[in-house]
């Protein structure tokens, strides 16, 4: 889970505006309220009463982490004081991260997050106009060669520590689309254990400076083109830029049951709950495993994958109604084999109304390039106009798992589609 | 000499608080507001007027007469 305890930043970014606030909807930097330390620490037990699986708490913002560090470093240790088995973690612009090393050492904190969308102060230019460091705004090419250079020094620092780091990159069509594969090998040679390109989310009516001067973010074809460009490196596919207030797994936001005039009576933490989830996990992933290894024929043909979207609540199974998924997970798969790329959602804006032909043209845009839906169950009339954007939509791996059933409708729509040939 | 900060302009984030070396700045009901009182739009203590330098939002944090 995400405590809002940094509303405050010390650089201003063109695609964030933290003053528009909308509840149904989920990126970065968007909460509903903001936490002192204490409230924090009381919210943390709360959850932790109620969610079993907690394990992570992390905070990313609102603003910076570490722009008001102490909050930061208070927060973080009324959790471990009341419950250590948890782990930290926190992300950053970086700008104040070398200061700060040192103290995140010392406490233990799990791993770090850095948005870094630039390593040549020329593009940064074009998305950060100014910080404030040093007791002093600065501005252009002087403020993205400082916002540069403590990145890079933060990153180094951190990894010299054996401290883990994940970095943020938003990918903005036109102006670092080319330029993220030099940021992907800065990173990695610096010792970055993850990089996560995500898509720029922007809309005029969030009122940052590109989605009022007409930046657009990339289609979901053109996000995977970069992060296949990105090569070897260790890429992170299932994020869903989520608020700064999320609780709960991803993509399955239970932060609205725990705002604070809900937390009035606060349950004791009963860590055998905990056990007992620890063991479930344990066997489903071996489960899974095994369908898995099972799935995977020895023999590689050449073949054309095909992408295939998935309706799921978890646990690897084909479970939920097209109809109830907010996001999709999508899988390029051949005879051989079904390889998670990432996941595609349809939720991400607030679109206001509940029309459902707005609902669907959201949908089929976030499912570009798919050839398959496979769901729990689906209405005939989505079913059909998936078919008419060319999208097969599939029920009958209804609670199967994810892979093995990806796979057999691969083989089978290739029989089913050399049959018409030669009839 | 003085600043103020325009309440219906302020985002509540608190960045100008804790930079203020004077301690003029509080939380009143969501949004901050500075204290003229304490206010010394920092004299003696940087170049330029920390709050003004670190509010995200232009124009809000202005010369209060």
């Amino acid at each position: 889970m995400h405590v809002a305890v940094a509303p405050a930043c010390n650089i201003q970014c063109n695609y964030c505006n933290r003053k528009y606030d909308c509840s149904n909807e989920s990126r970065p930097g968007v909460v509903s309220e903001k936490l002192t330390a204490e409230q924090a620490a009381h919210k943390v037990l709360a959850v932790a009463a109620e969610v079993p699986q907690l394990s992570v708490v992390g905070i990313a913002g609102p603003g910076d982490a570490l722009a008001n560090a102490p909050k930061t470093f208070r927060t973080f240790e009324l959790i471990q004081e009341a419950l250590p088995h948890l782990k930290l973690c926190l992300s950053t612009n970086g700008l104040a991260l070398p200061d700060h090393v040192e103290k995140i050492a010392a406490m233990g904190v799990d791993h770090v997050t850095i948005t870094i969308n630039m390593v040549d102060p020329e593009i940064g230019v074009k998305i950060y106009p100014w910080i404030f460091f040093r007791h002093k705004r600065w501005e252009g090419l002087e403020a993205a060669k400082i916002l540069h250079q403590r990145q890079m020094e933060g990153l180094e620092a951190l990894t010299a520590k054996g401290i883990l780091v994940k970095i943020n990159s938003v990918l903005i069509p036109g102006i670092n689309d080319q330029h993220l594969v030099e940021v992907n090998k800065a990173v990695r040679a610096r010792g970055a254990f993850l990089h996560n390109v995500m898509p720029l989310i922007s809309d005029p009516a969030h009122g940052t400076h590109f989605g009022l001067t007409g930046q657009r973010g990339p289609t979901p074809s053109e996000l995977r083109t970069v992060q296949d460009n990105l090569g070897d490196a260790k890429l992170m596919r299932h994020c869903r830029q989520c608020r700064a207030d999320a609780v709960g797994l991803l993509g399955e936001d239970r932060g609205a049951e725990f705002t604070l005039d809900k937390l009035t009576e606060v349950k004791p933490f009963d860590p055998k709950k905990r056990e007992m989830y620890l063991s479930v996990v344990e066997r489903e992933r071996a489960d899974r495993q095994r369908a898995k290894e099972m799935a995977s024929a020895p023999e590689k043909i050449e073949e054309t994958p095909l992408l295939v979207a998935v309706a799921t609540k978890g646990g690897g199974r084909i479970n939920q109604h097209f109809g109830h998924a907010t996001e999709f997970q999508v899988f390029e798969v051949t005879s051989a084999g079904a390889k998670f790329i990432g996941h595609r959602r349809t939720d991400k804006y607030c679109v206001g109304g509940t029309d459902d032909s707005d609902a669907m043209t959201t949908t089929l845009a976030a499912l570009e390039g798919v050839s398959a839906v496979l769901c729990a169950k689906i209405g005939n009339k989505p079913k059909e106009r998936l078919k008419d954007a060319g999208i097969i939509a599939s029920d009958e791996f209804a609670f199967d798992y994810i892979e093995a059933s990806a796979i057999t409708w691969y083989a089978s729509r290739n029989k089913s589609g050399s049959k018409a040939a030669s009839a | 000499m003085a600043f103020k900060i325009i309440e219906a302009k302020c985002t509540g984030c608190g960045a100008c608080e804790f930079e203020c070396p004077n301690k003029a700045i509080a939380e009143k009901s969501g949004v901050f507001a500075i204290n003229p009182k304490k206010c010394t739009e920092c004299a003696g203590f940087f170049d330029s007027p920390q709050c003004v330098a670190a509010c995200p939002v232009p124009k809000t944090v202005v010369q209060a007469f």
